[in-house]
C-alpha cells in the first residue's frame, strides 16, 4: 500500500493548518559541499599582504609555543598539556579577527589562541601548571577561563553577547569547541539560544579528527558538522582548518555579520590533531601513521609559507626574523615556567564565597594552625 | 508568599537595570506558578524573558550574562527539572569566583519551587536541597514566611554570589498580614531565626516544615512539652551559633526536613549539634524526614511527608529513659 492508498491520506483530505509554515529561506544556510580553501587557489590573489606576514609570523610563534609547552610536561613543569599542532591556524585566526572589545570563549585545548589574543603565555598556563585554575582576570583580556568540561563555555558566550547587545554594546563572542563536544547537550541548547535571540556570536568547531580516540564518524551522522546549523536557523560554513587565509576570512565575515546584527554563525573547521590528545594519551592505539603522514603534506605553515614566498609576500630574511621571535617568546615562557610558583595555602578558603562563612573559617583556621606546626617541626 | 516573591523581583528590577528576570513561561504567563506576574508588562520582555526550553542553556546563558555585568535571576520550572542544568551550576556557577581568584564573581539567583504536598505528579515535588548544599560555592536559602520570601529573595538578588533560592510550594499560597508598601527588614542571608521559644527541646527546620513544626509544637503543649522551633531560612551558611545555643539551652533536638534522611541536610546538623552540644545533650539528636524514596505519587504522599505526629515521636522518644 502507497501513502496515496493509505486511508485518509487522498489529497482531497489534506489540509494545512493555519499560521505555521516551515521556513523556506534555508538553502543560503546550508555549507559548502567541499571545505573551502584560499591558499593554492585563485582566491588567493586578493591576500592582504600584511596580514598574511601577521598571520605567518603568529603561526611560526604557535608551533613554537606547542613545542615548548610540551617540553615543559616532560621536564613535569607543567601537569598536562593538550598540543594545537597542526590546528595552529584556528587557533590564530581565531583570535586574530576579534577587536578588543570582543570575547573569545576557548576549551581547554585553546590556550594558543588565548595567547595569540594577547595573554601572558605563563598567565595561559597556570590551569595545566597548577598553581591556579584560570591566572588571569578574564575581564581584563576578555578572555573567558578555559573550559574543562566540554561544549559548557558555549551557552556562556550566547549570554555574554545577548548582554552586550542589550546593553547596546558593540561586542561579538566567539566560541570554540572540538568535534567531540558537539555532541554535548550544551553544544546545541546554546546553538539554538543563540539563533533565537539572534546574539552576536560566531561558534568555531576545530573538527581536527578524534574525541580523544573517537574519530567523528562515531560521533556523528550529520553530512558534516557545518549541517548542523542549518536545524538552528543559522548559517553553516565548511572550511579548511588549516589554510589559514580561508579561516580568516570565514571568521571575519561571520564577526562582521555578528556585530551587524545578522546573528550567529557555526564554522567546522577541518583541520587534524597531529600530536596525541595530551602527553598522557598513546594515539598509535586509534590511528595508523599512514593518517598522519597524509596531514603532514598539508601543514598549516607550509601551505602558508608556500603560497607568500611564491608571491614575493615573504622572503627568507622574513622567515628567519619569524623564527628568531618565536625563539624568544619560547626563552621567556621556558624562563616564565622555570621560576617555581609561588602558592599560597590559604588562597582555598579565599575565593570561595564573597564573606567567608564560619564553616571555612573555623576549617581556614585549622589549616593555618597546621601549617604553623610544621613551620616549628 | 507567591506575592511577596514576585513584588521582590518586581522591587529589584526597579531599582536596579541589571536585575533580569528569566526562564521558561515567565514572560507573558508570569510563571506556571504565576511568581513572575507583570514583570514583563512592566519591564519589557527584554528583562523578563521567555527562553527557550532548555534548563542548562538557561543557566549557561545566565552564567554569560553575569560575566557581562547583569543580575540574572533565573527560574526552573521545577525542582526535578532544574537537574539538566546542574553541570553548568556545578562547573561554572558554583566555582567561576574561585577559578578567577575573585576576579569573575557570579551574582546570579536560580529560584527553584521544591518540595511536595501539593498533590503533584511525580518529578514535581523532589525536595533537591541536599544536591545543593554540598557543592561549595553555592548560597542555599528558603524562605519559610512571607516576609522571608521578599527578604530574602531580595537579599539573594542582591549577593554577588550566586544563590540557590529554594520556593516552598506548598507555602505559595500561605498568607499573612504582609504590607508590600513597607515591608519590614528581615534578616539577611546567614541568619537562623528562633520562631518559637521554648525550653524541653529544639525543633531545627527550614522551608515547608516549618508550619508543620509550629504546629506540632503547640499540639506538644498538650503533653507537658514546651519546645522551642529554630527556622534555618538558610542552609548555606548554616548558622550553628543561633542552633547550637537553642540546643545548649533545652538539651534536646530533632531536625525535621522533607528531603529524604540518608545523606539530607538533617544528618550533617544533627552531626554538627552533637560535636558542639554533646555534653549539653540530654538526648541523642534526632531527625524526622522524608522516606528514602524516589517522591511517591500524590495519593501516598500524605504517608511521606514527615507530620506533626512523627514530630510529637520523636519528641517522645526525646526522653530516652530506658
Ligand atoms: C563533559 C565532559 N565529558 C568528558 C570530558 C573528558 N574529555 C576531555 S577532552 C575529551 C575529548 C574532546 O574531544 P573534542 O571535543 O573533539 O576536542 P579535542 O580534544 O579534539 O580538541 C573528553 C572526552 C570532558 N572534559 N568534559
Amino acid at each position: 500500500m502507497t501513502v496515496q492508498e493509505l486511508p485518509g491520506a487522498g489529497a482531497s483530505h489534506r489540509s494545512t493548518p493555519p499560521a505555521w509554515r516551515p521556513r523556506t529561506d534555508a538553502a543560503p544556510l546550508l555549507p559548502d559541499p567541499e571545505p573551502y580553501r584560499v591558499l593554492g587557489t585563485e582566491a588567493a590573489d586578493r591576500l592582504d599582504p600584511e596580514l598574511m606576514r601577521r598571520c605567518y609570523a603568529e603561526l611560526v610563534r604557535g608551533r613554537r609555543y606547542n613545542a615548548q609547552a610540551t617540553a615543559l610536561t616532560k621536564q613535569g613543569r607543567l601537569a598536562v598539556y593538550p598540543s594545537t599542532v597542526g590546528q595552529e591556524a584556528c587557533e590564530i585566526a581565531a583570535a586574530l579577527v576579534l577587536e578588543d572589545q570582543d570575547w573569545l570563549f576557548p576549551s581547554y585545548r585553546d590556550t594558543l589562541a588565548a595567547v595569540a589574543r594577547g595573554l601572558d603565555p605563563v598567565q595561559a598556563l597556570t590551569l595545566l601548571r597548577g598553581d591556579w585554575h584560570t591566572g588571569y582576570d578574564p575581564r581584563e583580556h576578555r578572555i573567558a577561563p578555559l573550559s574543562t568540561p566540554l561544549a559548557t563555555q558555549l551557552p556562556h558566550a550566547v549570554g555574554l553577547a545577548h548582554a552586550a547587545r542589550l546593553r547596546g554594546d558593540d561586542v561579538v563572542a566567539l566560541a570554540m569547541v572540538g568535534d567531540g563536544g558537539t555532541s554535548e547537550g550544551d553544544f546545541h541548547e546554546a546553538l539554538n539560544f543563540a539563533a533565537v535571540w539572534q546574539a552576536p556570536v560566531v561558534f568555531l568547531v576545530q573538527n581536527n579528527g578524534f574525541a580523544i580516540s573517537v574519530p567523528l564518524a562515531k560521533q556523528t551522522a550529520a553530512p558534516t558538522l557545518a549541517h548542523k546549523a542549518v536545524g538552528y536557523g543559522m548559517p553553516g560554513r565548511l572550511v579548511d582548518g588549516n589554510d589559514i587565509a580561508a579561516m580568516h576570512e570565514v571568521l571575519a565575515e561571520a564577526v562582521r555579520r555578528a556585530r551587524a546584527g545578522g546573528g550567529p554563525t557555526l564554522i567546522e573547521a577541518v583541520t587534524y590533531r597531529m600530536e596525541a590528545h595530551t602527553n598522557a594519551d598513546d594515539a598509535t592505539r586509534y590511528r595508523g601513521d599512514a593518517e598522519v603522514e597524509a596531514w603532514k603534506a598539508h601543514d598549516p605553515i607550509d601551505l602558508l609559507e608556500r603560497e607568500l614566498t611564491a608571491r614575493g609576500i615573504i622572503d627568507e630574511a622574513a622567515i628567519a626574523t619569524a623564527r628568531e621571535e618565536a625563539e624568544t617568546m619560547a626563552a621567556a615562557l621556558r624562563e616564565g615556567m622555570n621560576a617555581d610558583p609561588v602558592v599560597d595555602p590559604m588562597d582555598l578558603f579565599a575565593h570561595v564565597y564573597a564573606e567567608q562563612t564560619d564553616r571555612l573559617r573555623e576549617q581556614a583556621a585549622m589549616l593555618r594552625a597546621e601549617l604553623e606546626a610544621e613551620d616549628q617541626a | 508568599m507567591a506575592q511577596a516573591l514576585t513584588r521582590a523581583m518586581r522591587d529589584a528590577m526597579a531599582e536596579d537595570p541589571t536585575v533580569h528576570v528569566m526562564g521558561e513561561d515567565v514572560g507573558t504567563l508570569g510563571g506556571v506558578f504565576r511568581i513572575t506576574d507583570g514583570l514583563a508588562k512592566e519591564f519589557g520582555e527584554e528583562r523578563c524573558t521567555d527562553t527557550p526550553l532548555a534548563e542548562a542553556g538557561i543557566l549557561g546563558a545566565a552564567v554569560g550574562m553575569a560575566m557581562y555585568g547583569l543580575r540574572p535571576v533565573v527560574e526552573m520550572q521545577f525542582d526535578a527539572f532544574a537537574y539538566p542544568a546542574f553541570e553548568q551550576l556545578i562547573s561554572h556557577v558554583a566555582k567561576m569566583r574561585n577559578r578567577t581568584r575573585g576576579a569573575m564573581p557570579l551574582p546570579i539567583t536560580i529560584r527553584v519551587p521544591y518540595g511536595g504536598g501539593i498533590g503533584g505528579v511525580e518529578h514535581h515535588c523532589d525536595s533537591s536541597e541536599a544536591y545543593y548544599v554540598a557543592t561549595p560555592g553555592l548560597t542555599v536559602v528558603t524562605p519559610a514566611t512571607v516576609e522571608d520570601a521578599y527578604g530574602l529573595l531580595r537579599a539573594s538578588i542582591a549577593s554577588d554570589d550566586p544563590v540557590v533560592f529554594l520556593e516552598p510550594k506548598r507555602l505559595y499560597w500561605s498568607k499573612a498580614d504582609w504590607r508590600p508598601e513597607a515591608p519590614t527588614p528581615v534578616p539577611g542571608i546567614g541568619k537562623a531565626l528562633v520562631r518559637r521559644a521554648g525550653t524541653s527541646a529544639t525543633l531545627i527546620t527550614y522551608g515547608p516544615s516549618l508550619p508543620v513544626c509550629l504546629e506540632a509544637a503547640e499540639a506538644a503543649r498538650q503533653e507537658g512539652w514546651d519546645l522551642e522551633v529554630v527556622d534555618l531560612r538558610s542552609l548555606v551558611p548554616f548558622d550553628e551559633n543561633t542552633v547550637v545555643e537553642s540546643v545548649r539551652r533545652t538539651g534536646r533536638a530533632v531536625v525535621v526536613h522533607e528531603a529524604g534522611g540518608f545523606g539530607g541536610p538533617g544528618a550533617e546538623i544533627a552531626a554538627r549539634v552533637t560535636e558542639r552540644c554533646f555534653h549539653h545533650l540530654e538526648a541523642p539528636v534526632l531527625r524526622v524526614t522524608g522516606f528514602d524514596i524516589p517522591y511517591p505519587p500524590p495519593m501516598l504522599e500524605k504517608h511521606h511527608l514527615p507530620g506533626v505526629d512523627r514530630i510529637l515521636d520523636a519528641v517522645a522518644r526525646l526522653q530516652w529513659e530506658n
